[in-house]
């Protein structure tokens, strides 16, 4: 188990998540991001919003099979953006290409069918770590380890910032990590008895993400 | 704000939304592993920055897309520059060109990691089926990038004369391996004083029996050698069934 919950947190698995900043191009574009204290400060703003919604819907999805419909619809309403709820279903449909190869599921044909564009991100990561044989607390882990890997990658890529600095701070939040996937695990589980997930959500990056997508030059998707 | 969708629309690959069946979106079992002639040719165009990539593409779609049904997905890096120069060509109608966001990594998103470029690829041909030829533009990159052959069925490598008259002798995947090496801005060789007889041998050990093509893309017909060799891919594809 502990071997594929290594090669789906890998960014080498190719889910074409290698084309999105999570917001950092958008923010850095803005003049808001451009030492490490700002990619710190970033980073901790993007934990305690999209982090704990997006980690809580991947745990859920892992865990209740049967209402990845409900937790589409549910984490589409939180996602106040069109280009990133786009965005977010363009990524769910390619991370069950390489998945649905890897971790061969019946599970996948009801995945596609919840919309017609593909899953939200989220609900296709909870299912692809189900199928991997994942429980729900590491697949909020992945979760919350990739947006962790988008915003340090994408301000290595694109303000040159010392990739150790980077590394060293994305180590230091690993206690950080592993609290959000414990609460998403347990998020998830109340879940199951009635209790809506977390809608922590950020606006500014709702609002960026639409100002991105109309910028003439831009590298990232996101 | 607008909602998510809007019933009766024509689906789009953005947040639009149609009823009923995938019928934006073909299982990808089906496409992306497709047998030869059960989908689109699909011809990959790399190399580097500034050799003439997007001058490639424009001219073979001038010269094959009355007679073939075409469509371009783009990798610049800077996204859209690409193919908003192809759009302004006129070259084919504006939604039968689309950029593909590559993250700072050209060659990631043609070799390492597909995804996006599979997904465009599916949605365009999907949304104007029947396709017979795809082409995907490369974001300008260096001698190492190279196609994924589960996203492109063929691939040309452009390089030009002004980069100098050593490129062919340092090799790559690309100048070694491509199923067409293009020479491009042959008529900038005296120029910079490059010796295209130097290029020609080099680039002929490098590849052995493997096609090249000397061109020069600012004449009205100078890619119609490449057109030539893309109409004979096409013929192969169509009537080969696996």
């Amino acid at each position: 188990m502990d071997a594929a919950l290594l090669l789906l947190a890998d960014s080498r698995f190719p889910t074409g998540a290698h084309a999105h900043s999570a917001g950092v191009e958008a923010s850095h574009g803005r003049g808001d991001l451009r030492t490490i204290a700002d990619l710190e400060a970033f980073l901790d703003g993007r934990l305690c919003t999209v982090a704990p919604t997006d980690a809580a819907f991947t745990a859920a999805s892992c865990a209740h099979p049967s209402r990845r419909a409900d937790l589409d619809a549910e984490l589409a309403a939180r996602t106040p953006s069109p280009r990133l709820r786009a965005l977010s279903r363009s990524l769910g449909r390619q991370l069950l290409r390489p998945a649905a190869r890897a971790w061969p599921s019946t599970a996948y044909d009801t995945l596609r069918a919840v919309h017609p564009d593909g899953p939200m991100q989220a609900v296709a990561l909870g299912a692809v770590a189900a199928a991997a044989g994942l429980g729900p607390e590491r697949a909020a882990l992945v979760s919350a380890h990739h947006l962790v890997g988008a915003i340090t990658t994408a301000a290595v890529r694109l303000i040159g910032l010392d990739p150790f600095d980077v590394q060293a701070m994305a180590a230091a939040r690993a206690p950080r990590l592993e609290q959000l996937a414990a609460d998403a695990a347990l998020a998830a589980e109340r879940y199951g008895d009635g209790d809506p997930l977390p809608s922590t959500t950020s606006l500014l990056a709702d609002v960026l993400a639409e100002h991105h997508a109309t910028w003439e030059v831009r590298l990232f998707a996101s | 704000m607008p909602p998510e969708h809007q019933p009766g629309q024509p689906h789009h690959a953005g947040d639009g939304h149609t009823h009923g069946h995938h019928d934006g979106l073909p299982d990808d079992t089906v496409w992306a592993y497709g047998a030869p002639g059960t989908r689109p040719l699909r011809i990959g165009i790399g190399g580097p920055v500034g050799s003439g990539k997007t001058a490639l593409v424009a001219a073979l779609c001038r010269l094959l897309a009355q007679e073939v049904s075409t469509v371009v997905v783009t990798n610049d890096i800077f996204t859209t520059e690409d193919a908003e120069a192809l759009r302004r060509m006129a070259v084919l109608p504006d939604d039968r060109i689309v950029p593909v966001e590559t993250g700072a990594c050209p060659h990631t998103a043609i070799r390492d990691d597909i995804s996006a470029n599979l997904d465009a690829l599916e949605v365009l041909e999907a949304r104007h089926a029947p396709v017979e030829l795809t082409l995907l533009e490369s974001g300008g990159d260096n001698l190492t990038a190279i196609f994924s052959r589960a996203l492109v069925d063929r691939q040309i490598f452009v390089i030009d004369v002004a980069g100098g008259d050593k490129v062919p002798r340092k090799g790559g995947p690309g100048v070694t391996t491509a199923d067409l090496l293009v020479i491009n801005k042959t008529d900038l060789a005296p120029l910079v004083r490059a010796d295209l007889g130097v290029m020609d041998r080099d680039a002929r050990a490098r590849r052995g029996d493997l096609p090249l093509l000397f061109t020069s893309l600012v004449e009205p017909e100078g890619a119609a050698a490449v057109a030539a060799w893309v109409r004979e891919q096409l013929h192969a594809w169509q009537h080969t069934r696996a």
